[in-house]
């Protein structure tokens, strides 16, 4: 199989087809195979900083949201996030903790967690406070007003947040090589023995693998959006952070 | 600790990079390589990444803003354009930096214009959503009066629309600024140096990724107050109401 007529491009989706030997001649490099297992790799590494993020961060903003205290907490948690840089985060913690699968997904969960806050907290108190007087008034206790009411409502922006967390994760991954994790970023970061073939397939793989995952729970959004705020959806939002519409503003590495 | 002396991205950078850097975390003895005797020693090593740096955020915030903000007057006089813009500008956002470099440098070539090129489209999608929300926000009250005034659609943009809208446009400015700051840690890859190339050169020597992280952190926080800064030169009566 040959692209040539592609140039550099038509190279790279070679290798990702066919193995190939190494730029320095001793190894085989490249093909569907080790493709995958990268792949596989790298959402394995991906999905499961996520997953811990959202565990400890929806709780957390969705506790926040209920009492409506702590806005500028919850907040400015995703403003501090954005301003560590992710390429600083991670090497920092390779440098001071260690190299291994653990130490750059703990990285990485610290880099999810404040956009999960910050819009599940925007969610929850996105939610109409009529909403919630009237389901107090039928009696519903503060737990389940939370869990049967706001987290249901609040869930499209929640989602949004774990959105945004996901790809930019799955964008940072990229240099866990550097912890040792044979991620996608294994042949971006050691072009000399994958070459710029391989430097530029990889790149094309993170870039198919975010689409991917992007477009998956922009679906997944759109199917947990409770059939009732559809309707509504060409209104103005009626909730008391209304102004705080950040249903995508982190930014990916 | 990783064997990280076959990184190849370092042979890419230059030459002169590993020169002054050879062995420095066995010259920093105390804390595990985090001594700020040696920092403070070799601080002007970092200032020409450093100086890279804010160009590479400086530039594109200022493309990306007339751009963003062009795209999003254009969306606010035709409507039907306002979905197909955000589509695209979220679309470029969703592209993950470190693929977006590596594949632009096949097109565009190695160096600052590849680079300027990846952060200007970052920004967009950051900027352009907050001046169309904003203009969106101008109560339409506020319009009415000015056409009941007989001001011009024109008028009305600059006159009543634009400066309504200048907190969230310069809001959406800043959230551009810090984030542009943190993504250009990864420009080196398209080979435009920056204070990203320092972390990488020496990842495991504690004193040098401790020294580049935190000026990219302050460079982020500097840029935010400029921008602050602009925002109350430009919006003197928000002052007036706050005071």
């Amino acid at each position: 199989m040959t692209f040539a007529v592609l140039g550099p491009f038509g190279d790279a989706i070679d290798f990702i087809f066919e193995r190939r030997v190494s730029q320095a001649g001793t190894v085989e490099v490249g093909g569907l195979q080790e493709m995958g297992e990268l792949t596989l790799t790298h959402l394995e590494l991906s999905l499961a900083a996520t997953l811990i993020a959202t565990l400890i961060a929806m709780p957390l903003g969705a506790w926040l949201g209920h009492i409506g205290r702590y806005q500028f907490l919850a907040i400015s948690t995703s403003n501090i996030g954005r301003a560590v840089p992710a390429l600083g985060l991670v090497v920092f913690f390779i440098a001071f903790l260690g190299v291994g699968f653990l130490n750059v997904c703990v990285a990485l969960v610290l880099l999810a967690i404040p956009p999960i806050i910050t819009n599940t907290y925007v969610g929850m108190r996105g939610v109409d406070p009529e909403t919630v007087d009237a389901a107090k008034g039928n009696g519903l206790t503060g737990f389940q007003v939370v869990r049967q009411v706001e987290l249901p409502l609040a869930l499209p922006t929640i989602m949004g947040g774990i959105r945004i967390s996901l790809v930019s994760v799955i964008a940072t991954a990229t240099i866990a090589p550097l912890a040792d994790v044979d991620t996608l970023g294994r042949p971006i970061i050691s072009p000399n023995v994958y070459g710029t073939a391989g430097q530029l397939a990889a790149s094309i793989v993170v870039a198919i693998v975010t689409f991917a995952a992007d477009g998956l729970f922009a679906a997944l959004q759109r199917a947990v959006t409770p059939s009732g705020i559809k309707i509504n959806a060409g209104g103005r939002p009626r909730g008391r952070l209304s102004f705080l519409s950040t249903k995508r503003s982190m930014p990916s590495t | 600790m990783a064997d990280l002396t076959h990184l190849p991205v370092l042979a890419q950078i230059g030459d002169d990079f590993f020169g002054n850097r050879e062995g420095a975390a066995e010259r920093c003895p105390g804390n595990n390589g985090l001594c700020p005797g040696w920092i403070a020693d070799n601080f002007d090593q970092y200032l020409s990444p450093l100086w890279e740096h804010v160009l590479l955020s400086l530039v594109p915030l200022v493309i990306g803003f007339v751009l963003a903000t062009t795209l999003a007057l254009l969306a606010h006089r035709y409507r039907f354009l306002g979905p197909l813009f955000l589509a695209f500008v979220s679309a470029l956002f969703t592209i993950p930096s470190i693929a977006f470099y590596l594949i632009l440098l096949n097109v565009t070539g190695r160096g600052f214009t590849t680079a300027v090129i990846v952060l200007t489209a970052y920004t967009q999608v950051l900027i352009y959503r907050n001046v169309t929300t904003g203009l969106q926000e101008v109560p339409s009250e506020m319009v009415d009066v000015a056409q009941g005034m007989g001001l011009s659609r024109r008028q009305i943009l600059f006159g009543v629309e634009l400066p309504m809208a200048l907190p969230t446009i310069f809001a959406g400015l800043r959230i551009a600024a810090s984030s542009t700051v943190g993504i250009a840690g990864f420009a080196f890859f398209a080979g435009a140096g920056g204070l990203g190339a320092e972390i990488f050169a020496d990842p495991t020597f504690r004193g040098n990724v401790v020294a580049a992280s935190v000026l990219m952190i302050v460079l982020a926080a500097i840029l935010e107050l400029v921008v602050l800064a602009v925002q109350r030169a430009f919006t003197p009566w928000e002052r007036a109401v706050s005071s």
